[in-house]
């Protein structure tokens, strides 16, 4: 399903790799968390399985396409088959609910009539029933993580990427998300999700993938957020991270 | 493809640089404008010149009592001389290029010049026998004058051979230079029509980064997310071009037709059906110019 194998990404202008000689798989159907500390390369690691970049060397396979070598007019066409949601959602704030979960399948060329049956489904499915026709704004933070779910799995994708998905969230508003990719992932998707998120990761007990200062440090199945000492300062700022949900909480 | 996603992106896009939509309007339109009046200038050079070379002739300059010595060392040309000039244009030798040619005599170029210069204090100092004598030659073909020219040079009693295509020559030269200053201003003006298109529609992409951001990942092909801007600047340049059309049509129809052609009766100016000619091209050049600058601009601004 994703197959990268000893992968170094060395950005222009920085002394240390991003990536240093990974290599990982991942198996149809698994659900990994990609944990780690800020800067320790699982977001060099997500932006090459979306062929956001390409490695300095080693190669990167998904779904079946060979990243490195795939030409750029292929490009759009590997994306459909993938699934992409971020911590900071980005919804399109001008349209509704509905309209930017359509919106995805308009650009790709879906016709009208399965947009139609489409977008009400895929919305149910979130939990979305009722509020098709509300903006991004009259929503909460873990209504608008639905949102992103809804588009970013309208088109029944393989794999799943989530970028700290629950990054915005308080814990709450997370534990509905998680339960969400959780059944996507039970319905055959692949899910890789990158995360700070210490309770979540050890509450659901899957494979973790730890990486420190751009190499895999641990692989383990039914593993936890195992903290360390090096691991200190980003659980401080996801501390205060959380904090700042708390008060956003509030206003929902 | 869905045809109206792409209709409502373009007038999204257009509705939110309407300030710079007008001025890539504005600029397309004068630029073209300039091509456009430029090209019938060029057009109605060559008319004039089909015209004005026609009736062009060949002047043989008989010797005066006043020409210069060394042309005419004998003074006036006398009748044995006159006689052999007029032998030698009927010879079977120079008939085949001439159409046909007369004779002014002294009284005849008088009068001519004292027509020309009535009014002019000069025309009193002129007697008639200062005034050559003239054969006045038009020939089949008035890019030939060369053979009237080498065969009367220097031949007794012959002060010099005119054609009077040198003397247009310079009034077409100056038209060219205006027209080719005016192709000038146009290039210059096409370039920042260039500029600012690409312009445009960076800023049009800049201010819609987020939808394109979610295009390209939920896998929108290039072509779909380039085609409205592509469109917008094309659409923009479109307007500004038929502008610039109906200027030169207008032009043509109003200023040389209305008022140049009833003004100076004797010359042949552009028509509608010339313009008609310059028209769609000036379109068809907007469209093409405008497509290319958008792609280009769009396809450096929008990498995958």
């Amino acid at each position: 399903m994703i197959r990268i194998e000893s992968v170094t990404k060395q950005y222009k202008g920085s002394s240390r790799p991003a990536l240093n000689n990974v290599s990982l798989e991942i198996e149809k159907g698994d659900f990994v968390f990609l944990v780690g500390a800020s800067g320790s390369g699982k977001s060099s690691l997500m932006r090459l399985m979306l062929r956001e970049d390409i490695p300095t060397s080693g190669s990167v396979h998904v779904l079946g396409e060979n990243l490195v070598g795939i030409p750029s007019r292929r490009i759009p066409y590997f994306r459909r088959k993938l699934g992409v949601v971020f911590q900071d959602f980005r919804l399109l704030p001008s349209k509704t609910v509905a309209q930017n979960v359509a919106f995805s399948l308009e650009v790709i060329g879906k016709s009208q009539a399965f947009i139609q049956e489409a977008v009400p489904d895929v919305l149910a499915m979130v939990g979305l029933e009722g509020k098709a026709d509300r903006l991004p704004s009259e929503l909460s933070g873990g209504e608008q993580q639905r949102v992103a779910l809804a588009r970013a799995i309208v088109n029944k994708p393989a794999v799943l990427l989530a970028d700290e998905p629950t990054g915005n969230l308080d814990p709450a508003t997370s534990e509905g998300i998680m339960a969400l990719l959780e059944r996507i992932n039970l319905a055959g998707t692949t899910v890789v999700m990158a995360t700070h998120d210490r309770g979540i990761v050890d509450r659901l007990q899957k494979r973790v993938v730890e990486m420190r200062e751009g190499e895999i440090f641990r692989d383990q199945r039914s593993a936890g957020y195992i903290k360390t000492q090096t691991d200190s300062h980003p659980v401080k700022s996801w501390n205060l991270s959380i904090g700042e949900s708390w008060s956003l909480g509030g206003d929902e | 493809m869905r045809f109206g996603f792409v209709l409502g992106e373009i007038g999204h896009g257009l509705r939110r640089n309407v300030s710079m939509v007008i001025s890539v309007i504005l600029v397309t339109f004068i630029s073209l404008t300039f091509v456009g009046t430029a090209s019938l200038l060029q057009l109605q050079i060559g008319q004039m010149k089909n015209y004005w070379y026609d009736r062009a002739q060949v002047a043989v300059y008989l010797c005066t009592d006043v020409s210069p010595s060394d042309a005419c060392p004998q003074g006036e040309a006398s009748t044995d001389l006159k006689t052999a000039v007029e032998d030698k244009l009927k010879s079977s030798l120079l008939q085949p290029y001439i159409k046909h040619f007369y004779f002014e005599d002294h009284q005849q170029a008088y009068a001519k010049f004292e027509q020309q210069f009535a009014g002019n204090s000069v025309a009193k100092y002129v007697s008639p026998t200062q005034l050559n004598e003239t054969f006045w030659v038009s020939l089949k073909d008035a890019n030939k004058s060369q053979i009237i020219t080498e065969s009367f040079s220097g031949m007794a009693g012959v002060e010099e051979v005119k054609d009077q295509r040198t003397y247009l020559d310079q009034i077409f030269s100056i038209l060219n230079a205006a027209s080719l200053a005016a192709i000038g201003i146009a290039a210059l003006m096409l370039v920042s029509a260039v500029l600012l298109i690409s312009t445009t529609i960076r800023l049009s992409a800049f201010s819609r980064r987020r939808e394109i951001g979610i295009m390209r990942l939920v896998g929108a092909s290039n072509f779909y997310i380039q085609l409205p801007f592509i469109l917008e600047g094309v659409v923009a340049a479109t307007i500004g071009s038929a502008l610039a059309a109906a200027a030169v049509l207008s032009v043509v129809q109003f200023f040389v037709q209305g008022y140049l052609a009833t003004r100076l009766p004797f010359t042949s100016f552009v028509n509608l059906s010339d313009a008609f000619l310059v028209a769609p091209a000036l379109v068809v050049a907007g469209i093409l110019l405008s497509a290319i600058a958008s792609g280009f601009a769009i396809r450096r601004y929008l990498r995958i």
